[in-house]
Order: structure tokens, then C-alpha cells, then sequence
């Protein structure tokens, strides 16, 4: 197990809420151009989240919540997340999920002129990662 | 005179009116303490945002982005943000009258209502309303301040306006509420507050510091949405709750006032029966 002194601070926080304050050895989320896994003393980085999985590890063990939206601000001491939609497992509405998960795939199969690919594309999406959290 | 039936119709009618004003000035501090407490919540997500979007900008100095630059057209979008309900006092009035007193021309200007009653208020005064999103205002919600921000970011980048104004009150306190009209596009800051960010740590964007830029801007503003739609509806609701309060008050002194008359007029008129009644015993002895 991680040394005390691996810890680094981390804040993520959403507009409705601070959403996780604490110290953590490890955040692990999806940023644009693929998942990164942060430790203390990276280099300073500002990176845009894309929907995905974030998973913190600190000394009681781990936390997994699903982050939508955001981008994040990577110091050496200090990682602050800026969420758009963040929601731990237990806040995640399954039925809806999967409402929203057959809507979209719906969308994208009826090929329809007029059809928001990218939207719909987001929205599952969004769906998938939701249900992948919340099981 | 006004005679003792008439004053007593008078008071029941102004009791009634203040039991009215007295349970809406309840409704609106439980509402106002709610607002609050959500304004208070959004606080640190927007004061974040504030600090990165000004390092940001510190550190790359002047770089060509079109969020950063006015557009060619003339055209400026305020998104006016005011309520649904009348009955708070001066609230609506003072939006509109701090866009006329404004100075910015009214052909000039395209409106994206959030809110009935200001929009009413523009539309009657000749101004342009483009969109209406006042249903936002029964419970804003982060989504909502998202569309909102597409749609008036959409027009910006077509071209459709040159500039972007936000006019909504700056909840100050439970008592003071100022009516504020800020510019959003293109993005202005402090040059003392991006002097005083703090640029000692090399700072790596990814992707490139113009696309991070693309991405994080609409994100400022739509938290600025965000933030200033959650003040508003803990004003709308602080400043019903003080014209409420003295609505309540005022009926307290009328009806205070009203009973004295009617007092008066009651022993008026014993007094009168009573000198009736002894003349007629005398004209009769």
C-alpha cells in the first residue's frame, strides 16, 4: 500500500455541490485523448474530461463515480476537478439509463436525415457509462 | 363621514389582504433561505472556474480566439434574466430600466428573456425579444443554463451577434440586491486580476492551449449563466419578501388607523341617539 506522504489533495467539484474533497494516492478519469491515472507530483497539466469512469483511490480504499463533463487542474500537490455532471453509484438512476441508452441507439440506427449523430452519439454514451457506474 | 358600515367593509377587506401578503412574505423567506443555500453551493464552482479561466489567460497573453474579439455584427445579445411573478417590489422593473438606462441602442438589441415579467416589460418598450426560456425560472438547473448557453453561443460563432450581455441582480444580502448588467463575449477581464494570477508554475494545456481555450470558455459562461440565475431567484425571492413585509405593515398601520375612525364614528353616533333621545324626553315633560 501507498505511503502517507503519497498523498496528494484533491477537490472535485460540480455546480451544484463539492462533490468529493479529501486526499487521495491515486485519480484515475477519461480526459479527451484517453484515461490518465494522476499520482502526486505530476507535471502541472489542464486537460478536458470526456465522458467516463473516475476512480480515486485514497487510504480507506476506493471511490468510483461517473464523470460526464469538466476539465481538471493538475498541479504537484493538488488536483482540482471542475465537473459539468458528476454522480456517485448510488445516485445513478438505472431504469433511466437504460431508457436513455435505447432512445439513442434507436436514434442512431433509424438513419434518419435530420438526426443529431453527435448528440445522439453523447447521449448513449453518457447512457452506457451511467450503467457500467451504477452496477 | 364615512359611515360605520363602510369602515368596517374597509378593514375586513384590508385584513384580508394582509393575511394574503403575510403568508406570501412566509413562502418567500422559506424560499429565500433555499436560494440562498443553492447560491451559496454553486459559489466555489464558479470561483474555480473564475481563477483558471484568468491564469489561463495570464499565461497565454494575447492570443487571436474569437471568443476573445468582438464579431462583425452590431447586433448584441442580453440575456435578461427576471421572474415569472409580479409581486416583488421594484425586482422587475429595475431589469428593464437598467437595460433602457443602458445606453446600448434598442434596435441593437436581441433579448433572450429568462423570466415573464421582464420580457413583457422589453416587449412593450419596442425591443427585440429572440428567444424565451422563462420556464428556467421555477427551479434553474445546471442543463438549463447549458441550452440556454449553446443556443446564444450558436448566434455568436454564426455571426448572428457581435456581443453578449448578461443583465440579472447580484444577490448582495438578504436586504440588497443590485440589478447588474455584465458583458460576457468577448471575454473581458481585470488586467490587475490576471497581473495578480499566479504564473509561477508552468502550466501544460492538453489538448493545445487554443483548443483548451474553446472548451473551457463556453464552460466560464454557462457557469456565469448558472451563477447568476441561482442569485436571481434568491433575489426575486429576498426582494418579495421585503416588499411582503412592508405590504404587511402598511395594512398593520391602515387597519390601526381604520379602527380609530371607526371608534370614532361609533361613539359619534351613541353620543348622537343619546342627545336624540333627550331632547325628545324634554320635549315631551
Amino acid at each position: 500500500m501507498a505511503e502517507e506522504n503519497n498523498l496528494f489533495e484533491l477537490e472535485i467539484i460540480t455546480p451544484d455541490r463539492v462533490f468529493y474533497q479529501g486526499e487521495a494516492f491515486m485519480v484515475e478519469f477519461t480526459a479527451e485523448d484517453g484515461d490518465i491515472g494522476v499520482y502526486k507530483n505530476h507535471i502541472p497539466l489542464t486537460t478536458v474530461i470526456a465522458p467516463g469512469i473516475l476512480n480515486i483511490k485514497e487510504q480507506q480504499g476506493e471511490k468510483q463515480a461517473a464523470l460526464h463533463a469538466g476539465f481538471a487542474q493538475i498541479l504537484p500537490q493538488k488536483v482540482t476537478i471542475l465537473a459539468e455532471v458528476a454522480e456517485w453509484p448510488d445516485e445513478i438512476d438505472k431504469n433511466r439509463a437504460e431508457e436513455a441508452k435505447k432512445r439513442a441507439e434507436r436514434r442512431l440506427q433509424s438513419q434518419e436525415s435530420g438526426i443529431d449523430i453527435t448528440r445522439a452519439e453523447v447521449a448513449l454514451k453518457k447512457a452506457l457509462l451511467r450503467l457500467n457506474v451504477g452496477r | 363621514m364615512a359611515s360605520l358600515r363602510d369602515i368596517k367593509q374597509r378593514k375586513s377587506s384590508i385584513q384580508s389582504t394582509q393575511q394574503i401578503t403575510k403568508a406570501m412574505k412566509l413562502v418567500s423567506t422559506v424560499k429565500l433561505q433555499k436560494a440562498r443555500h443553492h447560491a451559496e453551493q454553486a459559489n466555489p464552482y464558479f470561483n474555480h472556474m473564475y481563477q483558471t479561466v484568468t491564469s489561463m489567460l495570464a499565461r497565454s497573453g494575447s492570443i487571436d480566439h474569437p471568443y476573445l474579439k468582438s464579431g462583425a455584427s452590431e447586433k448584441k445579445a442580453v440575456v435578461v434574466i427576471s421572474s415569472n411573478r409580479g409581486l416583488a417590489g421594484g425586482y422587475n422593473s429595475n431589469i428593464v430600466k437598467l437595460l433602457t438606462g443602458s445606453g446600448i441602442k434598442t434596435e441593437d438589441v436581441k433579448v433572450y428573456a429568462i423570466g415573464r415579467k421582464a420580457m413583457d416589460g422589453l416587449e412593450r418598450k419596442g425591443y427585440e425579444i429572440t428567444a424565451d426560456y422563462s420556464d428556467v425560472m421555477d427551479g434553474p438547473t445546471y442543463g438549463d443554463a447549458m441550452t440556454i448557453c449553446k443556443e446564444v453561443l450558436g448566434a455568436f460563432s454564426r455571426g448572428e451577434i457581435g456581443e453578449i450581455y448578461l443583465a440579472y441582480t447580484h444577490f448582495k444580502n438578504t436586504v440588497s440586491h443590485v440589478p447588474t448588467l455584465m458583458k460576457l463575449l468577448p471575454v473581458e477581464f481585470d488586467e490587475s486580476e490576471i497581473a495578480n494570477a499566479d504564473v509561477s508554475i508552468p502550466m501544460n494545456y492538453e489538448p493545445s492551449e487554443e483548443e483548451a481555450l474553446d472548451r473551457i470558455i463556453p464552460k466560464y459562461v454557462t457557469s456565469l449563466f448558472y451563477g447568476a440565475l441561482v442569485e436571481a431567484v434568491a433575489s426575486e425571492n429576498g426582494a418579495r419578501m421585503q416588499a411582503m413585509d412592508s405590504a404587511t405593515s402598511n395594512a398593520e398601520e391602515m387597519i390601526g388607523d381604520l379602527t380609530l375612525k371607526y371608534n370614532r364614528a361609533r361613539q359619534g353616533s351613541i353620543t348622537q341617539e343619546l342627545t336624540e333621545i333627550i331632547a325628545g324626553a324634554e320635549a315631551i315633560s
